[in-house]
């Protein structure tokens, strides 16, 4: 079974009904926080042209998700786009673009819910553009204006948009007790760490055709722009809450029906179903889906490491050849 | 294949077509949080929910084969619930041998599994209806009356208009490029100069890139025509048209629907259990 859970395609867009009301509704909030703070900041950088280039390229993101390429038996990788229009568009217009698609796809062909469209904005509109974003400028700052740091920050903020962004996924689900966590963690980052490559080879090909096309494009969000420094926090940060958050989601009843149970009116309607979920059963798993977990975030850590060691290694060493 | 054909649109003059666009998307909304709030198995209050759905389909005419195929798209995601199976307590049922031990099935377990597959099923059968019937540009009008930014509501109606142009455009890079390379060998044995899996993928990643440009450069020739024709950075819309009495009138009677039902099963008999 569990084999099939690996290898089976799960989306990330959450349909309604695996979350419960109040993980939705917390999930709204800190997604409208976002997307207000991004309408506000992406009004002050593009003006009058924000709606029609921000609406334009949403319908692009959307179409570039229809560009699939063949894995392997039958199977298909395609672009989910948020640390691409990130590298693009900058982290605030990406998550306005981001937010847009995100919105459509529940409204237009019901990919992912209506009431969980706030934990699918957070998960795929705010936090996979901002690691991502975070990723990609603290690459780029370590190579200077040098090609090698737009291809390698975009294939890692690729990758470690899509991991966090299923990490994400998996922590509602598992405080809203439709998952256990356990279990879902490790499966879903498990899948998208395979994906995140597909994604991150994807986000490379167009940032290197963009950049031999229109060079001023990439050159936007650059190594030269501003507060390049802060946004690579602002990644690292929210990777290192949702990693903070995820070994409290397991044992998590439901808030609401929790208030409710307090306040005693539940026991008419039924035996409360949402106990603290007790301890696993699967045999050997409880520790090891730790383990795995613990796994997972030191292995995001050491791949930020690398990728960050190997830009000031090659900076170092092209510092010096300029010197000599 | 023109594009357009992916619109989840179906034109029609039934009474849920001609109902205003606000009322049906609060009534959609209130039906997926009655959803969600419903207590685990209660059967019958979800039969209920899948009557008023049933009722609604058949009274819109869109079809009830076209809202239950489109309601199984979501059903791979149910693989992401399917852990509660085993870690709820309850009488066991059965038990999976796996290497190092067994995973026990509990009764509860699987009810529980059932609930959410149940609810989840409810709910996109009310966001499949609301699609089917209500223009987009309608949904966008509605959305922005309950309170959604109108610079939010404008970037959504672009995405709308642009999407089929740009989704065309997608497409004939597909086409291209099976006509050239990049496939892997086929069923049939037609050998194709596809290389390797990460040559694919670059390769599709150049379409994007290429498709971005043509995106880009798109925006800007929209922007300066916008200008040319006296934009001025105010997003200006048509006041939305009145609610008419039957508007009310529906709404009320769905909402009214919707509590009884909630209330009954959260506070009223233990149904179905």
């Amino acid at each position: 079974m569990f084999a099939h859970v690996l290898f089976s395609p799960i989306p990330m867009h959450i349909p309604d009904g695996f979350l419960s009301l109040s993980v939705a509704v917390f999930c709204w909030l800190l997604a409208a926080a976002g997307v207000g703070l991004a309408l506000w900041r992406s009004r002050h950088d593009l003006g009058q042209q924000q709606a029609p280039l921000m609406g334009v390229l949403a319908a692009f993101i959307f179409a570039a998700q229809m560009l699939n390429f063949p894995v392997a038996g039958g199977t298909s990788g395609h672009l989910i786009g948020g640390t691409l229009a990130a590298a693009l568009l900058g982290p605030w217009a990406s998550m306005l673009t981001m937010t847009t698609v995100v919105a459509v796809q529940a409204l237009l062909f019901q990919d992912g819910g209506l009431l969980a469209m706030g934990a699918n904005i957070l998960n795929m509109a705010v936090i996979a553009p901002l690691v991502g974003y975070g990723v990609y400028r603290g690459v780029r700052l370590l190579a200077g204006e040098r090609r090698w740091g737009l291809l390698l920050g975009g294939f890692v903020g690729a990758w470690a948009s899509v991991v966090v962004a299923s990490v994400a996924a998996a922590i509602q689900l598992g405080f809203s007790g439709t998952s256990a966590i356990g279990v879902a963690l490790p499966a879903m980052a498990g899948v998208h760490v395979l994906i995140g490559i597909g994604e991150g080879l994807i986000t490379v090909g167009a940032l290197a055709l963009v950049s031999q096309v229109r060079p001023d494009l990439v050159k936007a969000g650059g190594a030269g722009a501003p507060g390049g420094l802060r946004w690579t926090a602002v990644g690292l940060l929210v990777a290192l809450a949702l990693t903070l958050i995820s070994p409290l989601a397991s044992p998590s009843p439901d808030g609401l029906e929790r208030v409710a149970e307090d306040l005693g009116f539940i026991e008419a309607a039924q035996s409360a179903p949402y106990e603290i979920i007790p301890d696993y059963v699967f045999p050997g798993i409880s520790n090891e889906a730790l383990a795995t977990i613990a796994a997972g975030v030191v292995g995001t850590i050491l791949v930020f490491g690398i990728a960050v060691g190997i830009a000031a290694l090659y900076r170092r060493r092209s510092s010096a050849r300029l010197v000599s | 294949m023109h594009i357009h054909a992916l619109d989840t649109y179906r034109p029609g003059s039934s009474l849920v077509h001609r109902l205003d666009a606000r009322v049906k998307l609060v009534v959609a909304l209130l039906l997926i949080l009655t959803a969600v709030l419903l207590p685990e198995q209660s059967w019958l209050a979800y039969g209920l929910l899948q009557a008023l759905l049933l009722g609604v389909t058949i009274v819109s005419r869109v079809g009830v084969g076209l809202v239950q195929r489109r309601a199984a798209v979501a059903l791979p995601f149910t693989l992401a619930a399917l852990t509660v199976v085993f870690v709820t307590p309850g009488q066991v049922l059965f038990s999976i041998p796996v290497p190092g031990g067994a995973w026990a099935v509990s009764d509860a377990g699987l009810l529980r599994f059932l609930s959410i597959v149940v609810r989840s099923y409810l709910s996109i059968q009310a966001a499949v209806l609301l699609a089917a019937t209500t223009p987009f540009p309608a949904l966008l009008q509605a959305m922005r009356a309950l309170g959604i930014p109108r610079t939010l509501v404008a970037i959504g109606s672009f995405l709308y208009r642009y999407l089929f142009v740009l989704a065309d455009e997608a497409q004939r890079l597909l086409r291209a490029r099976e006509a050239r390379a990049a496939l892997p060998r086929t069923a049939d044995r037609v050998r194709r100069p596809g290389r390797s899996l990460p040559w694919r993928a670059c390769v599709t990643g150049g379409m994007a890139g290429s498709l971005f440009i043509r995106s880009y450069e798109r925006s800007e020739r929209i922007y300066t025509a916008m200008l040319a024709r006296g934009y001025d950075g105010e997003i200006r819309s048509f006041s939305l048209p009145a609610m008419r009495a039957v508007d009310w009138l529906w709404g009320a009677a769905a909402i009214l629907t919707l509590a009884v039902i909630l209330i009954l099963s959260r506070w009223g008999v233990r149904w179905g259990t």
